[in-house]
């Protein structure tokens, strides 16, 4: 089985982030691996390590980014997780690109492998922490014109190497789906899907097909009117709501 | 495209039920700002939202009647993103319409996505607002944890937009008008229907009497602070007509079934109110955007009062059921 996961570098989402030129501006230092894509590493490893011997032994579990030579490090980690092999795409024409440009990149990167030998499955992670889009799944599947098995919370791969089905569950907005589609296939998977074992990247995006007019900090809240409860707080409480149209 | 007020604009009605959720009737409202709405439905509306969407003034509903290779495509294979998004491509084009209008749930940012693929439209989800600046579109979203405001123009026709529950009152239109139901025809691409829909199953219980914590206009949440009992939190919410939220900590431990943040559910109602959590960059990221921010919490340092506009430091099993109390004999006062 090949299986490619995309990961994504993505900012500290503790860290302070902002706009400048209508672009995202994101410092080296406080990049990450998008902490969400640790479940699809983690999905993929174990997709792997539940194979039969001698089928495990020829399959791979190939790390893709799209993202600058600052990447590599979190490329060399994933070898370390248990990864076979790490691909990192570099195109200065990507830099700032859209969620379309990210797909198709991702796309072609995963028809350059699947040119050397089949690819069984991609898969990603539900979002990432800094876009929050959760779109590009979706459109990698249209660009590689596979089946889509998004938002996974549970998966599962069934039948014989050539002949296998992916099943996901997925539960969303008070729908339980379970959805099941030949392989290969696109699947991306919620933090729900596993506990992963590991963590670091960071890359870039931002619009195109729209343009940023105007990008401006939100003025701080105020701050909070505190009040200590001495047996009246629930009253004090009530009271703001109240005077403030809340209720 | 076209001068402001003369826009085709197409909204998906996401749930076949009996009547139209608050944030499709949002959708319908913003459209109408901004020309001509018609409607798009994978199912046959009920007598119910046909009266609906009348008051709301959309005259016509193009009704989906997908085909695969000559088979009819219905029941549970409706919903598959790719289906929804060819659906709404057809729709696009029977209409010529500038802008396709979504509520922001995670399957419909994904069709939303597939359809701009599709027609090349440009893409905002999540968006906050949607006004007409003339010559384009012009998006309001909040990025970064509800941190920044970004005004984007959307420079492609069409224009594809989810947007978030709560931008907007819903107003039904000046004058009703009849609704029209018409049969949109697609034939599917094979990809569409690549994967199958094994089961599919809809919580009809969900917040029973409750409103959807994504659509409501105030949300009381709880964390680890309850310690397991939600009462003081659902007490409140009832005194309120709010809906029920938790952390994704209180969910894994069983005390709620949904929980607010960057992985679970985004709110943005106009008021909310944190109870017993703590206030993660995680949870912040899902309802910084709200309104006005309420929170209780026995710790002074609890780093959800930095981003609130009110708050106590106190045990909310004492708190909530008192403003609770309070709540309900001002309700009783005000008849
Ligand atoms: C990848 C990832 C994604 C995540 N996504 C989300 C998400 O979407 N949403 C989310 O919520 N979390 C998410 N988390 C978890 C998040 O990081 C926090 O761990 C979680 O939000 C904390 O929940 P809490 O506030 O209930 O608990 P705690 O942080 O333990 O806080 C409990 C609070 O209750 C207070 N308290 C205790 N007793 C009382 C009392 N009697 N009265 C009043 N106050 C009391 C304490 O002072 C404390 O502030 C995610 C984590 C990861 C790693």
């Amino acid at each position: 089985m090949r299986i490619v996961v995309a990961v994504k570098y993505v900012p500290d989402i503790h860290a302070d982030r902002g706009f400048e030129g209508g672009r995202v501006v994101r410092r080296a230092d406080e990049g990450t691996l998008n902490e969400l894509d640790e479940n699809a590493v983690e999905a993929a490893l174990r997709l792997k390590e539940a194979l039969p011997e001698a089928e495990r032994e020829t399959s791979e579990v190939i790390v893709l980014t799209v993202a600058g030579p600052d990447a590599d490090g979190a490329v060399r980690r994933s070898y370390q997780l248990g990864a076979d092999r790490g691909v990192r795409v570099s195109d200065d024409a990507v830099a700032g690109s859209d969620y379309f440009g990210t797909a198709r990149v991702l796309a072609a990167a995963v028809r350059r492998l699947a040119d050397e030998a089949p690819v069984d499955l991609v898969v990603t992670g539900m979002a990432a922490l800094d876009g929050l889009g959760s779109v590009v799944p979706a459109l990698l599947a249209a660009e590689l014109d596979l089946p889509q098995l998004t938002l996974a919370g549970k998966l599962e791969v069934e039948g014989e190497p050539g002949a296998r089905t992916a099943r996901v569950t997925r539960e969303l907005d008070g729908v339980e789906e379970v959805l099941e589609a030949p392989l290969p296939a696109v699947v991306s998977v919620t933090d729900h899907a596993n506990d992963p074992r590991m963590p670091n990247f960071k890359l870039i995006m931002a619009g195109a097909r729209s343009r940023v007019l105007d990008a401006s900090p939100r003025p701080p809240r105020p701050d909070a009117e505190i009040v200590v409860d001495k047996g009246e707080g629930g009253r004090a409480l009530a009271e703001y709501l109240i005077r403030n149209d809340l209720v | 495209m076209s001068t402001p007020g003369t826009r085709t604009v197409l909204v998906l009605l996401d749930s076949a039920g009996t009547e139209l959720r608050s944030p499709v009737l949002e959708l319908i409202t913003v459209g109408r700002s901004l020309g001509r709405v018609e409607a798009v439905a994978l199912e046959a509306p009920s007598v119910g939202v046909l009266a609906q969407l009348g008051a709301y003034g959309v005259a016509l509903v193009r009704q989906a009647e997908p085909s695969s290779g000559g088979e009819v495509v219905t029941g549970d294979a409706l919903h598959l993103t790719p289906v929804v998004a060819e659906v709404l491509a057809a729709a696009t084009r029977a209409s010529h319409a500038d802008a396709v209008l979504l509520t922001s749930s995670f399957p419909n940012k994904e069709a939303a996505a597939r359809l701009a693929f599709l027609t090349e439209a440009g893409l905002v989800v999540d968006a906050s607002a949607l006004t007409d600046g003339g010559t384009h579109l012009v998006a309001d979203k909040r990025v970064f944890a509800g941190s920044w405001d970004v005004r984007s123009e959307i420079v492609t026709d069409p224009a594809v937009l989810t947007l978030r529950a709560n931008s907007v009152v819903p107003q039904p239109a000046d004058a009703a008008v009849a609704t029209e139901v018409d049969a949109l025809r697609v034939e599917l691409s094979p990809a569409a229907t690549a994967a199958r829909v094994v089961s599919r199953t809809v919580d009809e219980s969900a917040g029973a009497g409750r409103p959807a914590l994504g659509e409501a206009a105030i949300v009381v949440a709880g964390g680890r602070g309850t310690n397991g009992d939600f009462g003081p939190v659902t007490e409140l919410a009832d005194a309120l007509g709010a809906a029920v939220g938790a952390t994704r900590d209180a969910v894994y431990e069983g005390w709620h079934d949904q929980f607010v943040g960057q992985t679970g559910v985004t709110v943005a109602p106009r008021l909310y109110i944190g109870a017993g959590i703590s206030g993660a960059p995680h949870h912040r990221g899902g309802m910084q955007a709200s309104q006005v921010i309420v929170a209780v919490n026995n710790d002074p340092e609890c780093p959800l009062f930095e981003i609130s506009d009110f708050a106590v430091v106190g045990d909310l099993a004492d708190v909530l059921p008192q403003a609770a109390e309070v709540l309900r004999e001002h309700r009783a006062s005000q008849g």
